[in-house]
């Protein structure tokens, strides 16, 4: 799937730059740590913007395009940042033939935003994920790390609701 | 070299270890077919097009890659490689924009070619959904409509051997695609507008901004004197595009089609070419006898400037502030030679044909001005020379062969070798030493410079002067001297940088070469061969020999380096930035 680049701007800090450059010093000679180096940065930005990838091609002296390239070919990278409160709907087998699909759509319409990208106030975020290990309550969601089983659409705007007050 | 025994469809040959079924079934006489294959430059193995039989492998192998092994059994052309073929095309063209007959590369595309061998006659036979297409135009100087990009990646590889790399395959699967980082216009990046992944595509993905219309529509206004200036490099290979063999120089004719064309005058870049090293060799003296900065590197091609703008920020008051020839030659033309033939400059329509597509962007760059209007108003590049010939139903293999008109058709031998990688290395050195020792050389010929290899050197004794200089052709290649230089340790006085790979020969503007020829052949060097005979055949092979010149700095100009040449004649730089642009 193409991968959604976020608009929200970049809301970086000099603590966060000064983590990533000392990834990058450590790594920046063997140009295959490169995706160490992106791992690492999505772990302290939690997600990839251009702000980020550009830092990490200049300090590794890799063309931006070969990070970036990387960066749409793994799923594990994401372009769009997390928000405060970031929902994965399961879309493993059991939750998928009990009706995830509407749930995620219906997530999808209440907040304005496509799975995988982020409100622009940054407070929620949409996500698919694979099996989570809870098929008993399939169809699932987790907000964070709050688990919500045997959903049906209908449900969506009231757990929302909690969290947007 | 070691040889071993092979079977190529039943027939035994005796062939070197190690090289590739590939290459193997040219011994054979068979042409494998390729899409993705570029030898040195793009050898993944990704289209499937080239696949074969070997006995005893469990599945069709791709030639391009596969090394050839003793005893080794090959078909090339049973039913299974035939059938497999077909469905690769069949599946290519089920994302493929098939609107051909309009297409600028129908009649040299490389997948209708293979289509119409392997007789696909069922275009949509695997029709489905499409993926999001990307257009970009954003560029001066090129289109990317990847509607019709086959994913072969040649562009990303020509791209990478330039050491730039502002394309790739992003994305991944179905959707992946060859788009600029963040799904930016290419124009935001460091594009040094060189061209070499059009040349490289083998299908119409990308193409040059045409401005046929536009020089039509000058030549076809009365008011206009529209006046066409031709680059070295284009006569060595205009020919290609009407069947002539690699490295036929065509000067003659082209003379002839562009005035049948419509042109009130046909000129040549070689005239400014001349020009041009009459203001780099002073400049390059002035350097080393006032402890300018050096190397002076020549400023000759618009790409590399862009490059080292790019890249080399900090070094830019290592070029030679001297124009292009292409600029010298609009800033002469409207300036000199308006004034003598009582033309108002604002009604000349300057045309040049160029070898290249940096070009296009040169002409729009600030301070190219010199008479108050653009130099330069429309460059084309080869390809759209023979476009405008073919278009205009000329027809150029039985053309009459007629010469350059006077005063700026004139152009030495010094001049004509300038498409060739170390050519105004060589050219420069003629002028340079004679005027350095006041004495006549010997040999005009400086053959250390000349070939195509990326990188070369010599020293030459000049007077009591040790002269080191570097030519470099291709950006790759440019960064191992710019290194150098950015780090102090350059021992050369002058260094010649072309953007492409070759020289101008090789340039993004010059008639495509199919993937067969590029890599069975050294297309360059015969293109560049064309342009030595002509020099060696010149009755005058340096340029302050040339009587134009001559005339030109003593009606006009004063000496090389004087003010007004300077106002007229050089030009200034930009520090740029790699993204955000």
């Amino acid at each position: 799937m193409l991968k959604k680049i976020s608009k929200i701007p970049f809301k970086g800090t000099p603590e966060q730059e000064a983590q990533l450059r000392a990834v990058i010093e450590e790594c920046k000679d063997d140009k295959s740590m490169l995706m160490h180096v992106m791992q690492q940065a999505q772990a302290i930005y939690g997600y990839l913007p251009f702000e980020v990838q550009t830092m990490i091609a200049d300090g590794m002296n890799i063309p931006l395009e070969k990070v970036y390239g990387v960066s749409t070919f793994y799923a594990q990278f994401a372009l769009s940042p997390k928000g405060e409160y970031n929902i994965s709907v399961c879309l493993g087998t059991a939750c998928y033939v009990k009706g995830a699909q509407e749930l995620i759509d219906r997530i999808c319409e209440n907040l304005g935003i496509g799975a995988g990208e982020c409100t622009d106030d940054g407070k929620f975020s949409v996500e698919a994920c694979r099996c989570i290990g809870a098929c008993g309550l399939a169809p699932v969601l987790t907000v964070n790390d709050e688990v919500y089983g045997k959903l049906v659409a209908d449900d969506i705007d009231g757990i929302l609701a909690k969290y947007k007050a | 070299m070691e040889m071993i025994n092979i079977k190529i469809n039943g027939m035994p040959y005796s062939v070197p270890n190690g090289i590739t079924i590939l290459e193997a079934a040219r011994y054979a006489g068979i042409e494998i077919p390729t899409l993705c294959y570029l030898k040195k430059i793009n050898e993944i193995g990704a289209c499937r097009i080239c696949m074969v039989e070997v006995k005893g492998a469990r599945s069709l192998v791709s030639a391009c890659v596969f090394p050839v092994n003793e005893g080794m059994e090959i078909l090339t052309n049973s039913e299974r490689v035939r059938s497999s073929r077909k469905t690769t095309l069949e599946l290519i063209l089920s994302t493929h924009n098939r609107k051909c007959l309009s297409c600028v590369r129908s009649g040299n595309c490389e997948l209708q070619k293979l289509c119409k061998e392997y007789g696909v006659d069922n275009e949509g036979r695997f029709d489905g959904v499409l993926p999001e297409f990307n257009f970009d135009d954003s560029m001066a100087h090129m289109v990317r409509d990847n509607s019709k990009c086959i994913l072969c990646r040649r562009c990303v590889a020509a791209c990478d051997n330039q050491g730039i790399s502002v394309i790739g395959a992003n994305a991944r699967g179905f959707d992946t695609c060859i788009t600029s980082p963040f799904e930016r216009k290419i124009q935001e990046y460091s594009c040094i507008s060189c061209g070499q992944c059009i040349v490289s595509c083998p299908t119409g993905a990308l193409y040059e901004k045409d401005s046929i219309a536009d020089v039509l529509a000058a030549i076809n206004d009365p008011e206009k004197y529209v006046v066409v200036q031709t680059a070295p490099a284009v006569r060595a290979a205009l020919g290609e595009e009407f069947g002539y063999e690699i490295g036929t120089n065509v000067e003659g004719k082209m003379v002839t089609a562009l005035r049948r064309l419509g042109f009130d005058k046909v000129f040549d870049t070689n005239f400014a070419a001349d020009l041009t090293i009459m203001e780099e060799s002073q400049e390059l003296i002035e350097r080393i006898t006032n402890g300018g900065k050096l190397p002076m590197i020549t400023s000759c091609s618009p790409g590399w400037i862009r490059y080292c703008e790019f890249y080399y920020p900090e070094q830019l008051d290592h070029l030679s502030t001297c124009k292009s020839p292409q600029q010298m030659f609009g800033a002469t033309l409207k300036t000199w030679y308006a004034e003598k033939m009582g033309i108002d400059p604002k009604k000349i329509v300057s045309v040049s044909v160029m070898p290249c597509t940096a070009k296009k962007f040169e002409i729009g760059r600030d301070d190219q001005n010199a008479a108050g209007v653009a130099d330069v108003d429309y460059s084309i590049t080869t390809r759209e020379l023979a476009r405008m010939i073919k278009g205009a139903g000329i027809n150029f293999n039985i053309l009459p062969e007629e010469s350059f008109d006077s005063p700026l058709g004139e152009g030495s031998g010094a001049a004509v070798i300038f498409g060739a990688t170390g050519g105004v290395m060589e050219a420069a050195l003629r002028t340079a030493v004679e005027k350095i020792t006041g004495k006549t050389l010997d040999s005009v010929d400086f053959a250390e410079v000349r070939g195509m290899e990326g990188v070369k050197e010599a020293t030459y004794a000049v007077g009591d002067l040790q002269v080191k200089v570097a030519v470099a052709s291709g950006t790759a290649n440019a960064k191992t001297l710019m290194e150098q230089v950015k780090n102090g340790t350059s021992e050369y006085q002058f260094i010649e940088i072309m953007g492409c790979p070759g020289g101008c020969i090789n340039g993004g503007g010059q008639p495509i070469v199919d993937a067969t020829t590029r890599n069975f052949e050294d297309f360059k060097a015969k293109r560049a061969s064309a342009l030595y005979t002509s020099d060696a055949n010149n009755a005058n092979r340096k340029s302050h020999e040339n009587e134009a010149i001559k005339r030109v700095y003593s009606e006009f100009f004063g000496e090389p380096g004087s003010h007004k040449a300077h106002s007229i004649l050089h030009t200034s730089y930009v520090k740029r930035k790699l993204y955000n642009n």
